[in-house]
């Protein structure tokens, strides 16, 4: 687990030596934005990373949408239509896409509706739910349409590397970044994959 | 009787003799709950707060053992519970409709209790009636050469609740189908010949005839037999006084659980004394008093014929006290029964098992030979093995020796399933090569044979001049053919599930692995893989060889491996061209929050248009 990497991808093409600033763009799907603050977490050496690495679409930015990356970091599963998109949009123009945090690998937290049928529960919630009077379940096509399970990005598209940890610390995703801007294939040793 | 309600006192009732038939022993938990379950249907939670109670164990590691075994059931199964053999030679010889044909007879679904409690169906692993297939097992009793007419008639016995006793004899008749006899199964070997002349050579001069016949253990590994002997002869005992009291056993590991293979029930049903003879003679070249037969639940119909059979033994002075008339040589053997569990067979799970706990391998060291069961010198032989040393006991072993080739003396019996004509027990002396195995069982457009099992290895036609031999082609005798016709993906895909269903759960590689691969073979036989599923099995096969716990999980993608560098189209005729695909359909994810909302928007869709990045965002 961890810095597992899929064997057909080489790691050169996030090249060492090269000098060239590489782009990197970040997104939270069905997440909480934690693992967005965990990243935040790493302070100071926010001033390294900008120093090595140009933020592409990011909340860190507000670009819209994603150009041609080295990285992508993606927080959160998938749980709407919408996310499905960004996250062909950032499959198809990150070289390198990275599951970060306990949502993206697993579906986390917001997966454990996936017990419930999503059917009966609109219903209750929109419609049958004690103080609800006249209730409709919204239908506006500005909606993303919610998907009958929540998955782990994994299943949608092909994944690089996972970041287990909710949220990974802000350690944990320094040193992979670092390793992997330095060309070396990530790994997370005991201490940033202890997580009691 | 299954779908009714005990109290809690009824139980103790039923139970009690049970209990009292092996003293209250904690270490034959497996066979108490094993006897319990034939008196009350299924292992109620209530039967199993009362068996920890009277073998003051745990609850929770007696139920921790309930639900280990496939064959322990925690609800009711129904008063009749048919289990479909699931191996590959079966699925070809047409179980799968036959399954289905039964179940739409019955109107039950697969897997569910049919609501009068009356009968469930369901498949198992391999039940080694591959020969004569498709098989069964109706509440543990084989049905072997299955057609629809057969099925429609047990579906009607079922239905008119007729007792197992009273359907036609000839459904449960199980053949030997032995082809080529060599020289063990070419002679006659009356009970106790090898006995007396192993006590008439001495245990040490006995030993010695071992060391020269090179005997190799017939289960598949190849261990040097005498080795093992020796050393267990050889290692201490917990205590002096258990050295004095003979406290080194003797283990037949009789369960044959490799999906093709079915040699060892030959054995037992048609040379039990040989098989009897060589564990008394392991028993005495050691200087054990103990023997233990670990049968597998799915030869359960072999018991009542083997336990005749060591009663006539007693009788007849070659076992119990005194055996063969020399005071001071004791020996026992008692029978154990598995309950459904292949991973049983590997020694160490095998031991566990014996021991009355859930069949998870050992660590070694140890090995079984120095502390094996009960802590104690141990040696475990597969029963062809022992058929062997009963062999060189009476005739030598440099007569052993000189037959087969260097490395791999003597004789193996091959059990040959599949597509021929002939399939059955074929033995050979080691070093015939696969080409002529085929040629004599009649494999005419054999493509592919599946020598050793799943976890062996897939031979391919270029291979077919390679010979059957510890040195060239190992095999614990499965010998599974394939004709051209044959799908090999699929066959693949038999074994993956295989795999995953008997993977025991002890080590997260192997139970998390054979599951994930079962998953992508699944995928790739729906038509949604691409070359991302093919990496993944690759790079799971090299995670699980290193890290898996036992061999179970070690040989687990060694089939998926083999296939995919000799079958490889069969593979890749079934991927999506595309990078990845999701396993499931994701506009389909959809229309649940489409119904709901009533939209049919171009962005409640997944279409064509919504894959390009960006258009639909």
């Amino acid at each position: 687990m961890g810095a597992e990497r899929e064997p057909e991808r080489g790691a050169e093409r996030v090249v060492v030596g090269d000098k060239r600033k590489l782009r990197l763009a970040t997104a939270s799907l069905a997440g909480c934005f934690g693992c967005h603050m965990s990243l935040l977490d790493i302070d100071e050496r926010l001033f390294e990373l900008v120093e090595r690495v140009d933020f592409d679409r990011s909340p860190l930015t507000d670009i819209k949408h994603c150009g041609a990356c080295d990285i992508g970091l993606i927080e959160g599963g998938i749980c709407n239509a919408e996310n499905v998109h960004v996250l062909r949009e950032f499959r198809s123009h990150c070289k390198v896409l990275i599951a970060v945090g306990a949502c993206a690998v697993n579906g986390g937290l917001p997966a454990q509706r996936n017990h419930l049928d999503l059917g009966q529960c609109l219903q209750e919630i929109y419609l049958t739910a004690p103080d609800i009077v006249g209730g409709k379940i919204p239908n506006d096509p500005e909606l993303p349409l919610p998907l009958d399970k929540v998955h782990p990005i994994h299943e949608i598209v092909r994944i690089d590397y996972f970041i287990p940890g909710c949220p990974p610390s802000g350690d944990a995703i320094w040193k992979f970044l670092t390793d992997l801007l330095d060309g070396r294939t990530p790994r997370l040793g005991h201490p940033l994959l202890h997580f009691d | 009787m299954s779908e009714e309600c005990f109290d809690a006192e009824e139980l103790e009732e039923l139970l009690r003799p049970v209990v009292e038939r092996h003293n209250g022993e904690p270490l034959q938990l497996v066979q108490i709950l094993r006897e319990a379950q034939e008196v009350v249907g299924y292992l109620p939670a209530a039967l199993l707060t009362a068996t920890a109670r009277a073998l003051k164990l745990p609850r929770a590691q007696v139920e921790g053992v309930a639900g280990f075994y496939s064959f322990f059931h925690l609800t009711p199964p129904g008063r009749y519970r048919v289990l479909f053999s699931d191996n590959i030679t079966d699925r070809m010889l047409g179980s799968g409709e036959l399954l289905d044909r039964l179940c739409n007879k019955l109107w039950v679904e697969r897997r569910k209790l049919s609501e009068d409690g009356l009968v469930s169906v369901d498949t198992t692993s391999c039940t080694g009636m591959c020969d004569q297939g498709p098989a069964l097992l109706v509440n543990g009793q084989p049905l072997t050469r299955l057609s629809g007419e057969r099925i429609d008639r047990i579906s009607e016995l079922i239905r008119a609740q007729l007792p197992l006793g009273d359907w036609p004899a000839e459904y449960f008749r199980v053949e030997d189908n032995i082809r080529r006899r060599d020289t063990l199964l070419s002679a006659e070997w009356p009970a106790g010949e090898a006995l007396r002349a192993a006590i008439a050579r001495g245990s040490e001069a006995m030993l010695a005839e071992m060391k020269l016949s090179n005997l190799r253990g017939r289960g598949g590994a190849g261990f040097t037999t005498a080795i093992k002997w020796e050393s267990a002869r050889r290692a201490a005992c917990h205590t002096e006084a258990d050295a004095q009291a003979g406290a080194r056993y003797v283990i037949c590991n009789a369960d044959e659980g490799e999906p093709g293979t079915f040699k060892d029930r030959v054995l037992l049903s048609s040379y039990p004394d040989l098989v009897f003879d060589g564990l008394s003679v392991a028993g005495f070249t050691i200087g054990a008093r103990k023997g233990l037969i670990y049968l597998r639940g799915e030869y359960a119909y072999l018991l009542p014929a083997l336990r005749e059979n060591l009663e006539r033994r007693r009788r007849s002075g070659l076992l119990g006290r005194a055996v063969g008339g020399e005071v001071g040589l004791d020996f026992e053997i008692d029978i154990h029964l598995g309950a459904g569990a292949y991973v049983c067979g590997e020694e160490t799970a095998l031991l566990e098992s014996l021991e009355g706990k859930r069949g998870i391998p050992r660590i070694r060291p140890p090995f079984p030979v120095t502390a094996g069961y009960r802590g104690q010198p141990t040696v475990v032989n597969n029963v062809e093995t022992l058929c062997k040393a009963a062999l060189i006991a009476i005739r030598g072993g440099a007569w052993f020796a000189g037959l087969g080739t260097k490395q791999s003396t003597g004789s193996k019996l091959l059990s040959i399933s599949g597509d021929v004509e002939m399939p059955g027990i074929y033995e050979y002396p080691f070093g015939v090569s696969v080409e002529q195995v085929l040629q004599d069982c009649g494999a005419g457009n054999a493509q592919a044979v599946q020598v050793s099992g799943p976890s062996g290895v897939c031979l391919a036609m270029h291979e077919f001049s390679r010979s059957i031999a510890f040195e060239d082609v190992p095999t614990a005798g499965a010998f599974m053919v394939f004709g051209s016709h044959r799908d090999m993906f699929e066959v693949a895909r038999n074994f993956a599930h295989f795999f995953k269903h008997e993977s025991c759960g002890f080590c997260t590689p192997c139970r998390v692995g054979t599951s994930l691969v079962a998953n992508c073979m699944d995928k790739i036989g729906k038509g949604l893989g691409t070359q991302y599923e093919i990496n993944q099995i690759f790079k799971i096969h090299r995670l699980l060889h290193a890290a898996s716990h036992c061999g179970l999980g070690q040989a687990a993608c060694n089939p998926l491996f083999d296939t995919l560098q000799k079958f490889r189209p069969a593979y890749e005729r079934r991927l999506c061209s595309l990078d990845f695909e999701p396993a499931f359909d994701l506009d389909q994810a959809l229309a649940a929050a489409r119904q709901m909302t009533g939209r049919d928007d171009p962005a409640a869709h997944f279409g064509f248009a919504a894959r390009l990045p960006g258009v639909a965002s």
